[in-house]
């Protein structure tokens, strides 16, 4: 471990991820006029205009709102229907239990350019269309399988004795998986919950399909101002720039769990 | 574990298959719909049979955007396991370092798709971009909004920079369930470093190894949000992969058989590719 060329690889790597990050971030404190005027590494005319405009107008701030409620909703309705799910898959066989694992997982592997239209088509015709809901249960198509498969790989980690034992102690089932598993896969659950709102967080093609104004996400303003206003790069790094911060601020909670989650509590 | 046999599991997994089943059956079947028959609006529809899939079968633009998308999911692929495999094992096991690199190395996995695309895009420009400037004032000439060759390499560079840490995460996970003794008693017998990798590490890597091409497959054959953003499929069509060729035809031409059509035969592609790998993890699983 002492080896000094050991570093050399995981920092270089680093490094890596870092520039294109810190190419956004310097070109937010920059004015249009000297992001166009050529490049500079370090912002030489410093501002914060590009981040007021975000605070003060609310078709910016109002997308981050819009996203995070959505988010929020989805991480809630798919860890609240997958635990229960997730129990059965690790502790019970039943008739076509496989088969019913791998359908779910399939949904995992459907394009959402797949289902974009129809997606559309569906909300409208239920008027869900522009809501925070639709755009929650429609990012549930790919987020309940992986929360299940996420949990049935941390729960089936739980040696079957702790049920065993609860149940002779007279818990009932509702009893016994609220007051006892429940906090005794709570890492799972963490790591379950970053996912969803990992892979609800960073989808667009559906959320964007989904809405128009009222639940239109961050991400779909910052496509329109892209494409309208020509060359206003400041404000769109500014833009990305904060979109950054959720992520980081949920992966600080989940540091410890992380990897572990990654290999889906499988390791 | 034996699991005990208990049809009353099924109530504890009808909410999941009710949400899931109003996402999944009535979508695709809509799709079905549109990919058997033509419609003029009005909810008026004409038996059509298999005329959209031979049609997207025989064309020349599907057949190039699934080469196009095979040869960058091998690419991508080809880079980001070794690449992943590498960074795991030099990373730090203990100390206070790890989290510092856990963390940093998570970061681009919780950027959202489109904010990737800016930023590479950003980041490329030839004349003010870091990456662009730098390449354009060490003398190589680099435009990737006009150069095919260069639009690859960014896209591919922008998903080795993307997710090759969900390979490191995966790797890692797998390497810090190796316990001391077995590195011990490798290094009393005097094992080669290669051996140590061949025979202890790569074993214990082989599941989570499995899960990480797994979810590398899947998510970078449905890519579409940062290619198109980074290049919109540009120049021409060299960076057009599936799903953008889909948006295209789908939301661009509205036209919705030969786009049902082709929806169909992509998710079955997926699917069966999926299907083996799958079923080569589970089989190691039950090992």
């Amino acid at each position: 471990m002492t080896h000094p060329r050991k570093w050399l690889i995981p920092t270089l790597y680093i490094l890596f991820l870092m520039l294109p990050i810190y190419g956004l971030l310097a070109m937010s404190f920059k004015t249009t006029g000297e992001i166009l005027g050529g490049f500079s590494f370090f912002p030489q005319q410093f501002t914060l205009a590009n981040y007021k405009v975000i605070f003060t107008d609310p078709t910016w701030y109002n997308g981050y709102i819009n996203s995070i409620i959505y988010v929020v909703l989805n991480t809630v309705i798919s860890v609240t229907v997958a635990l229960p799910a997730a129990y059965a898959f690790s502790r019970y066989r039943f008739l076509g239990d496989k088969h019913l694992f791998f359908w779910l997982l399939t949904n995992r592997m459907a394009p959402p350019a797949v289902f974009a239209l129809p997606f559309f088509q569906l909300y409208s015709a239920i008027g869900l269309f522009d809501t925070h809901i639709a755009v929650a249960l429609a990012h549930c198509l790919f987020n309940i399988p992986l929360t299940v498969w996420i949990l049935e790989g941390f729960m089936s980690g739980v040696p079957k004795e702790l049920d065993e034992t609860a149940y002779l102690d007279g818990y009932s089932f509702p009893r016994f998986f609220i007051r006892i598993f429940i906090p005794t896969i709570a890492a799972g659950i963490g790591v379950a919950m970053f996912f969803c709102f990992m892979y609800s967080w960073v989808e667009l093609l559906l959320a964007k399909t989904l809405t128009s104004v009222d639940a239109k996400p961050i991400a779909a303003t910052m496509t329109r101002t892209a494409s309208s206003s020509g060359y206003e790069l400041g404000l769109l790094a500014a833009a990305g720039s904060l979109t950054i911060i959720p992520g980081a601020i949920v992966i600080y909670f989940v540091r410890n769990y992380i990897a572990k989650g990654f290999a889906l509590g499988r390791v | 574990m034996n699991k005990t046999l208990n049809q009353k599991a099924w109530w504890l997994v009808a909410p999941v298959l009710i949400l899931v089943a109003f996402n999944a059956f009535i979508p695709l079947m809509t799709v079905v719909n549109y990919a058997f028959q033509e419609t003029f609006g009005n909810n008026e529809f004409f038996w059509e049979g298999t005329t959209w899939f031979e049609q997207v079968l025989r064309s020349d633009r599907f057949h190039d955007a699934l080469i196009r998308q095979l040869l960058y999911t091998g690419m991508i692929l080809a880079i980001e396991v070794p690449l992943g495999i590498g960074v795991a094992l030099t990373m730090p096991r203990k100390g206070p370092w790890v989290s510092v690199c856990l963390v940093l190395m998570a970061l681009p996995l919780l950027i959202p798709w489109n904010v990737v695309g800016a930023m590479w895009n950003i980041f490329a420009l030839p004349d003010i971009g870091l990456l662009g400037h730098t390449l354009n004032s060490m003398g190589i000439d680099y435009n990737f909004t006009r150069q095919p060759v260069a639009a690859w390499m960014t896209t591919v560079l922008m998903d080795v920079w993307h997710w090759t840490s969900l390979v490191v995460l995966l790797c890692y996970a797998g390497l810090s369930s190796i316990p001391d003794d077995y590195y011990q008693a490798a290094h009393i017998d005097g094992a080669s470093r290669w051996a140590i990798f061949r025979y202890i590490q790569l074993p214990k890597m082989k599941r989570v190894l499995t899960i990480a091409i797994l979810l590398r497959f899947m998510d970078s054959f449905m890519i579409y949000t940062e290619p198109f953003v980074l290049t919109g499929g540009g120049p021409g069509n060299t960076t057009t992969f599936l799903s953008i060729d889909l948006v295209k035809i789908a939301l661009g031409q509205f036209d919705l058989g030969p786009a049902a059509a082709m929806s169909l035969i992509y998710f079955l592609v997926v699917l069966l590719i999926c299907w083996v790998f799958y079923t080569l993890m589970m089989r190691n699983e039950e090992q």
